[in-house]
């Protein structure tokens, strides 16, 4: 399995754990990622005025260039994700838009390269009991809460790798690694988002809601396939590290992925997080990681 | 508020329609977009009530809520609308009225240090194609 | 003498507070008791079942059914008995549910103690029931249907169809009632006279319709199958038969007045056909502007009228006729104009209500359909629709809802925004009330494609300044006060009963609600039924309804009289009153009492006597006899005196 592969902008600075996890990962189960040669920001955000159709170069750029490479394009970033799958459809939908679109970046694109999340890799080419097989080191029940936010989920018609009010995919990939899923009525709240460049707008951070949600109903952990979420929930918690309180670590589901297929320390990259994950995996006797 | 042709059909009006590609009469004014937004607690209009104040041509009320710019488009409402209306297109709309002729609001200066050397970077890019 | 006794638990209504199986135990020192048992549901067909084999196998002369109301399974469970070949007058309910169970939940070991009570009496009752068998009632297989709207014309119609003789009376000159007035008809916008003319003509020309329009009812008596009815025919002063409606007299008559079809938004004449279309096309002189008649001279119309049909002597006449089954379609009027004070009506002279806006809508108005504003005949730029008005006001006005007025609301702003593309409608509303196929979406597309702007709340003032209908009121979504400026108001005004709707109701016996709609037998399983067996209702005459509904309830009233005139004789019970021609002293006390007229009073003999079709065994006759000569037959007094002891 061959795949042409957008880290993004934040995979390569402030979630490298995310990224060479990912990648270390993929090549235990026989997955290839080539990164593309060309490839720019995807804009982070999926322009909503419609009368705009700039920002959809930048995306569209990356797509066209996923085309030369002929492949099937796989990325990590919920938001990556998103914004590529969004600018997909509408370069397929509205002609208008790709005219001008392709016009502006002298690339013939019509919106026709498959964009894959890893967690669609991971469920539907590789298959969870395929993974769960491959498991060296189990996770004996750890419960952990998924969280999906929203970048992974909505617009359904457009982007939705599983049901938007109901999904279940990160649960079955955490069921595979032995883990036990916790169910809570947050998974699919907003963090925040952006706001939090904001300081002060938020009285109550929705991140918090998250965490204790999760918190109350027994998760040890919470896994998240987007940095600004991660980064949202992990920082809600600063508080809570900073009294000593107990927090839930907030990590990248490829993280744990890493850690069950028996890989290192050194392709986690736990440093840049707030909340520590590692005390929690060494009291679960996993993999060996240290605090 | 003195209703009239005048005041509920505006070019303010017809220019977020135009940016937005919504129009906000289909608005049944349920509160489904309002139930289930995450960011209410800092709003001082619900989204719906921005939305109905569009409908009644409130357009100058409806920029001057802090709502528009503490919405975070997650889309939880635009999944759920009864009428399918994209209700963060209206939002980037009335954003785009008052960032369009140059203002801004959000200030770099104003992102704390210690909170600038640890954020993603895709919160930067995000919020400032969505701020300035 | 071996009786049966049936406890049904009805689930656990019944079993789930009587103890049954104490009941059981405590009915088994009761003599000549035959079988008892118990059963989960006895009118299931496996309870019922248990019923007829305990009949055959144990030979049981008398049946108790101890479970819900009589009015519920009485003539189920007799039907049973007769299957079984019992007669079916020796089946008797005792009711442990309503009467029993259901008040006394709280209270387990009394209900248990009355329900044994209860079943007892009945064991009485049952011992001296006689053999009766039903009486039977010739039918007169011709019907009334009175109202000649669309309601009125579907049932005539679909009776007269089925080949029976019907005969339609109308109060106005002409039918077709309130839908000849509409414009468009929601949520289709076809034109109300175009679906509406070809049902007028055909009842006007149908075979099996005998047509009395300018009538009302005079005088009826009778009772189902057997009805004798009075119809007064008012005169016209013009002889319909010679008539050919050529229109001559109302061209060349003098005198103009308010047209009442135009509700005074435009001129006829004193002599005058209400629309071109009417059905009949006929004349009529309005004697109280004629000046025939007012001055004693003119006669215009005599003089012009080519075939003579004009006749100032012309009276009223009076035509009786049989009928088995009436139909009663008397229709809808407004919430007077006066009423509202707030909102300007008949001072403001560009308020107008609905009916008023479909008849500027109509091609065939007084604007020939272009919306003009009643007060200088400008276009209105912008106008306000209020809804609820005397509606959902129990203070003011009705509690009830009108039922048609969102719908008709929508479609009047939808209606004006084709004929004024850059006028803008506004319209004040409380709910959306749109339950009807098609409805919703119809509204909907009003909203959003036609830019029609829906405010929530109440109006709480209508005035006029400097030419422009100032409306204040409130939207409560957005919590803001509003005033508009507008240049005409159209108020959806309650709908109420037809004026001389309760008098009629008197006439006919038949019983109305508060405000005068007539009541249904059963609100979910008889609506087109009075609660007067033969009389049947229809239309808005029982309640606010749209034409689709009042064509439904219509035909479904005519499959009533349809049904009834299946045979030529119908069946009636006999557990009705007698008299004991022996004791009765001729006092007359009874026939005061008696509320369905059953009694007379043959002086001749000095006796009172029973009309056993109209008596419906209540027992007031048998109270209100002083010597103790009337009694009701499987109700005597014996009967009421060994359930009492059995009770107590």
């Amino acid at each position: 399995m061959v795949y042409s592969y957008f880290p993004g902008c934040t995979l390569r600075a402030k979630a490298k754990g995310f990224d060479s996890s990912a990648l270390a990962s993929c090549k235990v189960l026989g997955v290839r990622f080539l990164e593309l040669q060309e490839w720019q920001c995807c804009g982070a955000t999926f322009p909503l005025q419609i009368d705009n159709s700039f920002p959809l170069v930048s995306p569209a750029r990356t797509l066209a260039s996923a085309k030369k490479a002929g492949r099937k394009l796989v990325t990590l970033c919920s938001a990556c994700y998103n914004v590529l799958k969004r600018t997909n459809h509408v370069l397929r939908e509205d002609l208008d838009k790709r005219e001008k679109v392709c016009a502006f970046i002298e690339e013939d694109y019509f919106g026709d390269v498959e964009v894959l999340h890893l967690l669609e890799i991971l469920r539907d080419k590789i298959g969870f009991g395929s993974l769960a097989a491959k498991v060296v080191s189990s996770f004996r029940g750890l419960p952990v809460a998924a969280y999906y936010g929203c970048l992974l989920l909505r617009p359904p018609d457009e982007v939705g790798i599983d049901d938007p009010e109901a999904p279940k995919v990160l649960e079955d990939f955490l069921s595979s690694l032995q883990c036990q899923p916790v169910e809570y009525p947050y998974k699919t709240e907003c963090c925040g988002s952006y706001v939090a460049l904001r300081p002060g707008e938020l009285t109550v951070s929705p991140s918090r809601l998250i965490v204790e949600s999760a918190k109350s109903r027994g998760a040890k952990v919470i896994v998240t396939s987007c940095p600004l979420c991660q980064f949202n929930l992990d920082y809600a918690q600063s508080e809570n590290v900073a009294r000593g309180e107990k927090a839930v670590p907030v990590v990248y589901f490829t993280q744990l992925l890493a850690i069950a297929l028996g890989l290192g320390e050194e392709v986690l990259q736990f440093d840049g997080h707030i909340v520590p994950p590692g005390l929690i995996f060494q009291a679960a006797g996993v993999g060996g990681v240290g605090a | 508020m003195k209703l009239s042709r005048e005041v509920i059909a505006t070019e303010d009006k017809r220019k977020l329609q135009d940016i937005s590609g919504e129009e906000v009469l289909s608005c049944y004014q349920c509160g489904k977009c309002s139930a289930g937004c995450a960011m209410t607690e800092a709003m001082d209009l619900l989204p719906h009530q921005v939305i109905r104040l569009l409908q009644l041509g409130q357009v100058e009320e409806a920029l001057h809520s802090r709502t528009i710019w503490v919405c975070a488009s997650c889309l939880a409402c635009s999944a759920r609308c009864p009428r399918g209306m994209n209700l963060p297109n209206v939002m980037e709309s009335l954003r785009a009225q008052v960032l369009r002729p140059g203002d801004r609001s959000l200030n770099p200066a104003d992102i704390p240090y210690e909170l600038l050397e640890i954020i993603p970077e895709q919160a930067l890019v995000a919020a400032f194609r969505k701020y300035t | 003498m071996k009786t049966g006794v049936f406890i049904c638990h009805c689930g656990l209504n019944i079993g789930g507070v009587v103890d049954i199986p104490k009941v059981l135990e405590s009915l088994s020192d009761y003599d000549s008791l035959g079988y008892v048992t118990d059963y989960r549901y006895m009118c299931s067909d496996p309870g019922q079942q248990l019923i007829k084999d305990a009949i055959r196998d144990k030979g049981l002369t008398g049946v108790v059914v101890a479970a819900c109301s009589p009015a519920m399974h009485e003539s189920t469970f007799r039907r049973v008995a007769e299957v079984a070949g019992l007669n079916p007058f020796r089946c008797e309910m005792a009711n442990i549910r309503e009467q029993c169970s259901w008040p006394h939940r709280g209270e387990p070991e009394k209900a248990t103690e009355k329900a044994s009570a209860i079943i007892r009496a009945s064991l009485e009752k049952v011992r001296r029931n006689l053999e009766l068998s039903s009486l039977s009632i010739p039918v007169t297989r011709q019907a009334l249907v009175i109202g000649g709207g669309i309601a009125g014309m579907q049932a005539a119609l679909d009776i007269a169809d089925a080949g029976y003789k019907v005969t339609l009376v109308e109060r106005l000159p002409y039918i077709g009632g309130h839908m000849a007035q509409l414009s468009e008809t929601f949520p289709t916008l076809d034109c109300s006279q175009c679906i509406l003319t070809p049902k007028s003509s055909e009842v006007g020309s149908h075979p099996n319709i005998d047509l009395f329009t300018n009538s009302e009812i005079h005088a009826i008596s009778g009772y189902v199958g057997n009805f004798n009815v009075t119809i007064r025919r008012r005169t016209s002063y013009v002889n319909w038969d010679v008539c050919n409606g050529c229109g001559l007299c109302m061209e060349k008559c003098p005198v103009k007045r308010d047209s009442d079809f135009e509700l005074g938004l435009a001129k006829t004449k004193a002599v005058s056909i209400a629309f071109p279309q009417a059905v009949p096309n006929r004349p009529v002189i309005d004697s109280e502007v004629c000046r025939h008649f007012t001055h004693g001279k003119c006669g215009v119309c005599e003089k012009v009228c080519p075939v003579g049909a004009i006749d100032f002597e012309q009276e009223d006449t009076f035509v009786d006729v049989k009928t088995g089954a009436i139909i009663v379609a008397t229709g809808y009027d407004l919430h007077p104009k006066t009423k509202v004070g707030e909102y300007g009506y008949g001072v403001v002279k560009d308020v107008i209500d609905g009916l008023e806006f479909e008849r500027l809508n109509s091609a065939s108005g007084p604007t020939q359909g272009e919306i003009r504003r009643p007060s200088d005949g400008k276009i209105p730029k912008e106008i306000v629709f209020i809804q609820c008005v005397g509606s959902r006001d129990e203070e003011n006005g009705y509690p009830y809802c009108s039922k048609i007025c969102c719908m008709y609301t929508a479609k009047h702003a939808r209606l004006y925004k084709h004929k004024v593309p850059d006028g803008q409608p506004y319209v004040f509303y409380m709910d959306i009330r749109a339950g009807g196929k098609g409805y919703e979406e119809f509204v909907q597309r009003t909203i959003e494609e036609e830019g029609v702007l829906y405010l929530r709340g109440r109006v709480s003032r209508v005035f006029e300044e400097n030419g422009k209908t100032v409306v204040f009121g409130v939207d409560t979504l957005s919590n803001k006060k509003v005033e508009i400026y507008g240049d005409m108001v159209v108020l959806a005004t309650a709908i109420i009963p037809s004026h001389g709707q309760t008098n009629l109701a008197r006439l006919l016996k038949i019983s109305t609600d508060e405000w005068g709609f007539l009541s249904e037998a059963h609100p979910k399983l008889r609506p087109v039924e009075s609660l007067t067996r033969g009389i049947y209702i229809a239309g808005c005459a029982q309640a606010p309804k749209d034409i689709p509904d009042s064509v439904t309830q219509a035909g479904s009233a005519a499959a009533k009289v349809l049904a009834l005139f299946s045979s030529d004789t119908l069946s009636h019970t006999p557990e009705v009153a007698f008299v004991d021609e022996e004791l009765c002293r001729g006092c007359g006390l009874c026939i005061e009492a008696c509320a369905y007229d059953a009694r007379t009073l043959d002086v001749r003999r000095g006796l009172a006597v029973v009309n056993e079709v109209l008596c419906e065994g209540c027992g007031a006759c048998q109270v209100a006899c002083p010597s103790g000569a009337t009694f009701q037959r499987n109700m005597d007094t014996a009967q009421v005196m060994s359930m009492i002891d059995a009770v107590i």
